[in-house]
């Protein structure tokens, strides 16, 4: 399953439920606000980490720039645009978004 | 073929399928809208003889306590529908332990009977649908 | 792939309608069929036909009817929710139509995937 979160870890604890369920085989993808979740330092940094060693971590290109935050992304989370969010899509049975 | 022909083959064809929808729920009932108008997803995808189950977690698990009572607020008291949820065939309600301990609620103060899993035993249910739909 | 999308918040508020734009341009750019988008919750308002955005921004709505233009895509207004919040047929811009919740349950059914957009 692909796993989208597009809230800030600080703001929502979508981040945060959503680690807790996403399993091995499936993907998680940062969108929105939840890309702060995706840089050095964060709250949701050690989560994160731990995720990454059962499951890729991606997160929308766009939403890191605007946030001009593309510059500290945290090691192994990768990077995607618009176009690798589609082919994420394809590539799992199913999405689910955590709101 | 007529439209109607038309319409009716692929109404009929849309029916033949039966996918596993799940509905999941992780926000509390009256400060937004997504309780309530969730719920009115659920009972037409009923209406479509879908295999539908129902999830909550997170905050999500307010929306099934007893006592709900809207007077005060003026707004519809719109709890009584989890319980019309049996009569649409809707009787997958599953409901996480994790969330409902955090909140210090115990299974006996819940509206409706669920089944109470574990956030792995989520988490795989989950895994098994062919279609999440989340507010 | 058969691709459907939900909508559940209205136009500036929050991200999700631009967000589900670019995906649903990038997926048509892919070779994709958008199934439908269907609109629910506040994602109805993102049918107003009378919304006037400042001209330096992007004109969420047009761009839409723009879609729907070049592309056939099926954008659809949940009825319910339309009402509740005063989208009716008469101030709905183009390339939108309103029907039922029973349109989000069939793009459940008829696509391959299906990607939800809100808060």
């Amino acid at each position: 399953m692909l796993h989208i979160v597009n809230k800030s870890p600080y703001e929502k604890n979508s981040v945060a439920s959503c680690l807790a369920h996403a399993q091995q085989g499936g993907a998680v993808l940062l969108i929105e606000d939840a890309v702060y979740a995706a840089t050095k330092g964060n709250a949701a940094e050690a989560a994160v980490r731990r995720a990454m060693q059962a499951l890729p971590v991606y997160a929308l290109g766009p939403d890191l720039e605007a946030r001009g935050v593309q510059g500290s992304v945290i090691d192994g989370v990768q990077v995607v645009d618009y176009g690798g969010f589609v082919d994420l899509v394809a590539e799992h049975r199913t999405s689910q978004s955590w709101l | 073929m007529s439209q109607v022909e038309e319409e009716t083959a692929v109404e009929a064809e849309v029916q033949a399928v039966v996918k596993k929808f799940m509905f999941v729920n992780r926000k509390a009932p009256y400060g937004t809208i997504y309780a309530l108008e969730g719920l009115e997803v659920v009972l037409i995808s009923a209406a479509f003889d879908q295999d539908v189950s129902l999830a909550f977690l997170d905050d999500g698990v307010y929306q099934l306590l007893k006592g709900q009572q809207t007077k005060a607020l003026e707004v519809k008291n719109f709890s009584p529908t989890y319980r019309a949820l049996e009569g649409y065939d809707v009787e997958k309600l599953y409901v996480e332990r994790e969330s409902l301990e955090a909140r210090g609620i115990r299974e006996d103060q819940l509206l409706v009977p669920v089944q109470v899993v574990s956030a792995k035993e989520m988490a795989e249910l989950m895994e098994q649908q062919d279609v999440i739909i989340g507010f | 792939m058969k691709i459907g999308l939900l909508i559940n918040e209205g136009p500036y508020n929050h991200q999700a309608a631009d967000t589900a734009y670019q995906f649903a341009r990038a997926a048509l750019a892919k070779g994709h069929e958008v199934q439908r988008v269907f609109f629910y919750n506040d994602g109805v308002n993102n049918a107003s036909k009378l919304t006037e955005p400042p001209q330096d921004d992007r004109h969420i709505v047009n761009r839409w009817s723009k879609l729907a233009e070049e592309h056939g895509t099926d954008l659809v207004v949940c009825v319910a929710a339309g009402l509740r919040r005063g989208l009716v047929d008469d101030n709905l811009a183009p390339g939108f139509r309103i029907s039922g919740l029973g349109q989000l349950v069939e793009t459940g059914i008829e696509s391959d995937r299906l990607v939800v957009f809100g808060d």
